[in-house]
């Protein structure tokens, strides 16, 4: 089963190496993982997808908690959760799939961000299986490149990940 | 007080209480040395290869509970050290290892014996840290100590560039007396509830088996398991890290389990109906087959490191806690129980156990005309009285000490059993005679591992350590040989050496004794004289019988209850096949 696990871990050098190499070295599969600081420098927030059987997945959690610059994380699959992911897509447009490339963008709630008479660039959020149908909708033959930040994400209601 | 950064780190391991710091100087910690030289607070132990520092201070770590601290240079001198980083991690033994790092302005410059040692370390430490700033080296180095002794012992790394270390930078120094790492609060007493719920199961069982390892040693809870053991009239198997936390002669005891461990052991495991591990981690030497590990147990985990609970065996009941306070609330609640344990299934039980053990799995051939290894370790035991600190190798002589040498005290067997480190002995046996100048010291080797770290020779010469090396000299890289006698019909590929040194005169060569003994009967009385020379090293080069092999033995892949013995089995049938 996939999960998203959020992880608050001390914003220092080597951090992201240790869990990057704690992933590595056991054989836990990553799909994604975003980290940036939060509104305290000192902390940074770093989002995890992973997949795996739930032996597996509480091995990772308790793994990822021994590691001495973990502070706190949380499983974001195990309760109501809101998850998001950004993608900006490159897309070859010609006279014939223009208004097509536009429309199905609209219909995702995409933005233009860049137009040249060959391309658009669209930006696009949500959960990423909403990012994954984006992508299958386009004719594969017409990307030009994919980038994604990877999911984060929040939960719901009053439970938050904080000191 | 104004110190410079090399000053600075000499005081706080002095402020730590550091008896001894085992190293090897070289250019990026050659101001740390310049420190160390001026000072007698500290007494430095200059090793012959950085991986015999780590070893010592592991072996002085292990007989005394103190972590043990390694100052080796950036470089070379740093990766060297990795092989014992990864012994001590494997075995969780505190350590403390400073390593010297090329200028700050020169990192990532690919400078002259510059490597990147917090990465490296990183997988086999459990933390590390790179000082950045002169001010940081006294509070980097308690919490070094604070990570490394506390929750789950382990090794840390301190990497130290040398322009931190500069003596024309001088800053006020204080070491903290506390510190304290938000992110870092290890489990102590353990959840009450799982404590109830575990002895309440316990006081339910029919078949027993008390399954204690090295969590016992290192959390010092021999007493408490001793005295939780008795209470309960329970069997008591040992892994190979728990030797001697539980005593050896006790009538309780069965012997350790596993892959060499005794019969009666691994078939009580199999049959038990109620396993309690008690700091073991369920390691594959120890578990065999997963598939068909304990079939019929429901399992305690007693575990300070929660991410041991339920790594391989998924466990009914655990209690994430230090061993020794959550023993203390089992004996109350053991003591203030109206139930007590099941007397006639137990008496069945230990009757089902007699059977086992009349297979007499560690027999050998007491009349053979060649030296019998099992048979030095026996002499080993008499000679010592049982007394005696002993540290091995790896291999069939580290099997065969842990089979035939009866602990019965803690922290008196010294091996590497999780990364298996061949080289290991020698070296931890010059920490442990540093630690306890008074006691018998013995190495127990084969002529394969002990020239691993074989220059060692030099360090205990000059430090005075005077201890006895017993080379179980079979020719061969025994282990080797028995898993490809057994596996791959005896197709000795590489597991000989057709040139083996003169041990006797090497070890002369070294400034030791040397004796070579070749016959049954000189054994007893070689070894006496040896352990009679208190003030000397002395090597004992012992040739032994070439085609012995460790029995019993659960191959690879195999459950416990399926061993291969010296003599095949009898009495095997259960209570279970005979309803």
């Amino acid at each position: 089963m996939r999960h998203i696990i959020s992880i608050l871990i001390e914003n220092e050098s080597g951090a992201l190496s240790r869990v990057a190499g704690l992933f590595s070295a056991r054989g836990y599969n990553i799909e994604s993982l975003t980290v940036a600081p939060t509104e305290d420098p000192s902390l940074s927030r770093m989002t995890l997808v992973t997949s795996g059987s739930d032996q597996i997945i509480e091995q990772i959690t308790k793994q990822l908690n021994k590691l001495i610059d973990v502070v706190k994380l949380i499983d974001l699959a195990e309760d109501a959760h809101i998850e998001r992911e950004l993608m900006l897509i490159k897309i070859k447009t010609t006279d014939k799939n223009r208004a097509e490339v536009r429309s199905m963008a609209d219909i995702f709630r995409g933005r233009i961000l860049d137009i040249t008479p060959e391309t658009y660039v669209v930006e696009m959020t949500g959960p990423s299986e909403k990012l994954d149908a984006f992508i299958a909708a386009v004719d594969a033959d017409c990307i030009i490149e994919v980038v994604r930040s990877g999911a984060t994400g929040i939960s719901r209601g009053e439970k938050g990940l904080h000191l | 007080m104004e110190l410079s950064g090399a000053e600075i780190l000499i005081h706080s391991l002095k402020d730590e209480g550091v008896e001894y710091i085992f190293g090897y100087p070289g250019g990026a910690v050659l101001h740390i040395y310049d420190a160390l030289f001026k000072q007698d607070d500290v007494k430095h132990i200059l090793v012959r290869h950085e991986q015999g520092a780590t070893h010592a201070a592991d072996g002085y770590a292990r007989s005394t509970g103190k972590p043990g601290v390694v100052l080796v240079t950036s470089g070379p001198g740093a990766t060297n050290a990795v092989t014992g980083i990864a012994t001590a991690y494997m075995d969780s033994i505190p350590m403390v290892v400073i390593s010297g790092q090329v200028p700050s302005a020169v990192i990532g410059s690919d400078a002259f014996q510059e490597v990147d040692m917090v990465g490296i370390s990183r997988p086999c430490v459990k933390h590390n840290f790179l000082v950045k700033d002169v001010n940081q080296i006294a509070e980097t180095i308690k919490k070094a100590f604070y990570v490394a002794t506390t929750g789950r012992p382990g090794p840390v790394v301190v990497d130290i560039p040398k322009d931190i270390t500069d003596p024309r930078f001088k800053v006020p120094y204080k070491y903290p007396k506390k510190v304290s790492i938000r992110s870092y609060n290890p489990a102590v007493s353990g959840q009450k509830g799982q404590i109830k719920k575990a002895v309440e199961l316990l006081l339910e069982a029919q078949r027993p088996m008390i399954y204690s390892g090295g969590g016992c040693v290192i959390g010092e809870a021999s007493k408490e398991l001793t005295e939780f053991s008795h209470l309960l009239g329970y069997p008591v198997t040992n892994t190979l890290m728990g030797l001697g936390a539980f005593p050896a002669t006790d009538k309780q005891f069965i012997g350790m389990l596993g892959m060499h461990g005794t019969y009666e052991a691994n078939m009580g495991m199999h049959e038990s109906d109620v396993i309690i591990a008690i700091g073991a981690r369920f390691d594959d030497r120890v578990t065999g087959k997963l598939d068909e590990f304990c079939p019929y147990a429901k399992i305690i985990h007693i575990d300070v490191d929660p991410a041991s609970i339920s790594k391989t065996v998924k466990v009914d009941i655990p209690i994430v806690g230090e061993v020794k306070p959550v023993l203390e609330q089992m004996i109350e609640l053991i003591r203030e129980s109206k139930k007590a344990p099941d007397k006639k299934a137990l008496d069945a039980w230990w009757k089902q156990i007699k059977l086992w053990q009349e297979n007499d799995c560690l027999n050998y051939d007491r009349e053979s005309k060649l030296i019998k290894p099992q048979y030095v370790i026996e002499q080993l035991y008499e000679v010592t009285k049982g007394e005696a600190f002993v540290t091995s190798d790896v291999g069939q002589h580290q099997m065969w000490a842990a089979q035939y040498y009866k602990f019965d005290k803690p922290r008196r067997w010294i091996n590497s059993g999780g990364l298996g480190t061949m080289g290991f002995g020698l070296p931890a046996a010059i920490g442990v005679k540093l630690a306890h100048p008074d006691a018998d010291v013995a190495c127990v080797t084969g002529e394969a591992s002990v020239q691993m770290c074989i220059q060692e020779l030099s360090t205990a010469l000059q430090y005075k350590t005077p201890i006895k090396i017993i080379n179980l000299n079979n020719r061969y890289m025994g282990m080797v040989r028995q898993w490809q006698e057994f596996s791959y019909e005896s197709r000795y590929s590489h597991s000989y050496m057709d040139t083996i040194p003169e041990f006797v005169k090497l070890a002369e060569a070294y400034g030791h004794v040397g004796i070579r003994i070749d016959k049954p009967e000189d054994v007893r009385p070689t070894l006496e004289k040896a352990f009679a020379m208190k003030d000397r090293t002395v090597f004992l080069d012992i040739i032994t019988d070439q085609m012995e092999n460790v029995y019993p033995m659960i191959e690879a892949g195999k459950a416990h209850n399926d061993m291969k013995l010296r003599v095949a089995a009898t009495g095997t049938t259960t209570d279970r096949e005979l309803a």
